[in-house]
């Protein structure tokens, strides 16, 4: 029987097979490392005597912690700048490449691994962070990881797993204008719930999928875990070599050769079998939006709140009441109606050059609602830097955002670029659960243009509802 | 890690699905370096509400948290597990976990225990009507102890394997150095390498 993309990847990574329920041991391609999930590693390490095992599949950034106003300064709240701190020392002392603040590559961990070209077809990746399936887009495995599984990546290069399911999300047909990969993603857990992923690794497929750019299926891949599963993945295809190609670390010469020749082979063979099947048709969706405190709490922009009483099940009932109650929302108010006070361009879901242009495209011309501030993050220094080559600062900034530097930023808090307890934002991050961008926040996930159109009329809005660009503004090198 | 055979202790019931790793911990907390130290920071934003379950007597002193289906879904934070046993909780019982924080649980010697939803229903009331209720979980039967109901629970053999003999998992496999390495040794050679940096 033909095997699915996952089972090839996993097969070719078993070091040791695991006998009699014992877990597969399987070989680790890529070790990413950032400030927050790694210090109580390097210390296992340590008090062990254990050497890294393998420092030149490793590699660090900085993300979390850092700020992304006056990077040039000292990190200003002390434990942040500590664990920044040991993050540099750690990495010395164990030869580990870090990209620190203030150096071009440094930037979300997510957004680094694609750009240098370290991100391929057919590896094993792993980090201490839930958002690891976003490299999936390049038909890699990759799941994030806690800190006693990161020691054990550090010492050994391998992890125990058991074999996961699969489950295919064939997307078929078109998308509409105005409508992207997010909302594509965002239907899809409100289809099958944030659990529904549970113990699967997932596959997007299907004609809708590979009509989509490598930033866009990196958006959906990213999102897997908000359905509860441990990856996502999409076959590598002509789009995949081509965002690689020229790049970094991708291979050159013969070697890109014998490369794609494998990668060619990643692809879920026709008489391969899943063990679960879903269906979405692209032509069908509309922009998506949330209305509660878990990303599968989401409905369609053009519909209202619902009502807790709707859903069937108790326990969503209840999850329903009580979200409601926490986003200050009723049922029934049109979702359009919703007023926010921030929009967020950022995070590892949203912050690559295509979704800084998207925005861009939309705003451009446009007068932001004096109510509303709007962050711009990038995705990494090298995002930044290509967006400024192309001018988008200057949109964002003569729009009104603030246009800052890179990392994870609003998206969790960590830094201080935090909601005020009450605030609401429109978000293109990936998690709108209670006090997750700052405490008492409230967060509507959003795509990239809906995010801009709502910064423009300062309700939650799509690019539908915005009217012509002014006449006036028709100069600034606006293009259709 | 401690081995885990059988532990008994006051059950705590958590009405709530889809408690997520930034409830148990928020991330304002994860700046910290160390693997230890993390009490005050479980469920640290809900504890600020007098009416919730842990700051209630006898409920304060629990050990067992029996919380509704999709626990620990959300961020991969290790730090969620070690909370909950800085806090003093040795086991959860959920009708469904979220796969990281399980894994993080059974490295860390806490117990996530799979019990079916009607028998979280059954033990929620029991605590509910008799605050106090002392809960056991034995880990060589499976089984879970509330009053008068005797429920299984479910959990991976490896991970009870594990558990019961207290094993580390880097230990395990480094028994295994040799086939790490002629593995290693047949890997293709257009696998990036992080190192030398190349630009």
């Amino acid at each position: 029987m033909g095997r699915t993309l996952a089972e090839k990847v996993w097969d070719a990574h078993v070091v040791r097979k695991g006998e009699a329920g014992q877990p597969d041991l399987l070989y680790i391609d890529l070790h990413l490392v950032h400030e927050v999930t790694s210090p109580q590693a390097f210390e296992g390490l340590r008090l062990a005597g254990r050497p890294l095992r393998r420092r030149d599949l490793t590699v660090a950034t900085e993300d979390h912690n850092t700020p992304t106003l006056d990077i040039d300064r000292p990190i200003a709240d002390p434990t942040s700048r500590t664990q920044i701190e040991t993050l540099r020392a750690n990495c010395k002392e164990f030869g580990v490449r870090l990209h620190p603040l203030g150096d071009k590559e440094q930037g979300i961990v997510h957004v680094v691994g694609p750009q240098l070209g370290l991100t391929q077809p057919g590896l094993t990746i792993v980090c201490g962070d839930s958002h690891t399936s976003t490299h999936g887009a390049f038909g890699a495995l990759a799941m994030g990881i806690g800190t006693s599984e990161v020691e054990h990546v550090m010492a050994t290069q391998t992890l125990p797993l058991k074999p996961f399911k699969t489950m295919a999300i064939t997307v078929e047909g078109k998308l509409r204008p105005g409508v992207s990969s997010k909302d594509i993603i965002l239907a899809v857990i409100a289809k099958i719930g944030t659990g529904g992923g549970q113990g699967y690794v997932l596959e997007y497929r299907g004609s809708a999928i590979r009509a989509l750019s490598m930033e866009a299926r990196m958006t959906i891949c990213n999102m897997s875990i908000e359905a509860g599963a441990r990856a996502g993945m999409v076959a590598p295809d002509e789009t995949t070599y081509a965002f690689m190609k020229g790049r970094p670390h991708a291979p050159q010469g013969e070697e890109w050769d014998a490369a794609v020749e494998y990668w060619n082979t990643l692809h879920t063979d026709d008489d391969a079998v899943f063990d679960a099947e879903v269906f979405l048709d692209a032509n069908e969706l509309e922009p998506f939006v949330t209305w509660g405190t878990n990303p599968g709490q989401g409905v369609s922009l053009s519909q209202s709140v619902p009502d807790p009483d709707s859903f069937a099940d108790e326990n969503a009932k209840a999850a329903a009441r009580r979200a409601l109650t926490y986003m200050d929302l009723a049922p029934g108010t049109p979702m359009k109606d919703i007023r926010v006070d921030t929009v967020f361009l950022g995070s590892c879901t949203n912050s690559r050059l295509e979704d800084l242009r998207a925005a861009a495209e939309i705003i451009r011309g446009r007068q932001k609602d004096p109510n509303v501030r709007m962050l711009v993050v990038p995705g990494s220094a090298r995002v930044r830097l290509e967006a400024e080559a192309e001018g988008l600062d200057q949109v964002f900034k003569d729009f009104g955002a603030e246009w800052r530097f890179a990392g994870c930023s609003m998206c969790l808090g960590m830094n201080p670029d935090q909601l005020a307890p009450g605030e609401r934002c429109a978000s293109t991050s990936n998690r709108n659960f209670e006090g997750r961008q700052g405490k008492g926040g409230r967060t509507h996930l959003v795509s990239p243009v809906v995010a801009a159109a709502t910064a423009i009329r300062g309700t939650l809005s799509s690019p539908s509802d915005l009217g012509a660009v002014p006449a006036a503004a028709g100069t600034s090198g606006h293009s259709a | 890690m401690e081995k885990f055979t059988s532990h008994t202790g006051i059950g705590v019931p958590l009405r709530q699905s889809n408690v997520d790793t930034d409830q148990i911990i928020p991330a304002v907390f994860l700046k910290r370096v160390t693997r230890t130290g993390f009490e005050d920071a479980l469920f640290s934003s809900w504890r600020k509400d007098e009416s919730f379950i842990l700051n209630q007597e006898p409920f304060n002193r629990g050990s067992v948290l029996v919380a509704g289906p999709d626990f620990g879904t959300g961020s991969s934070r290790e730090h969620a597990v070690w909370a909950l046993k800085d806090y003093g909780f040795r086991v959860v019982l959920s009708s469904r976990f979220a796969d990281i924080f399980r894994g993080n649980s059974g490295k860390q010697g806490l117990l996530a225990a799979v019990v079916a939803q009607d028998d979280v229903e059954l033990i929620w009331k029991e605590l509910e009507n008799h605050p106090g209720t002392q809960i056991t979980v034995d880990l060589e039967s499976k089984t879970v102890t509330c009053g008068n109901l005797v429920a299984p629970f479910e959990i991976d053999d490896y991970t009870r394997w594990r558990l019961l003999e207290g094993l580390d998992d880097i230990g395990l496999t480094l028994q295994h150095e040799d086939e790490i390495a002629a593995y290693e040794a047949k890997r293709p050679s257009f696998k990036p390498t992080t190192l030398p940096v190349r630009n």
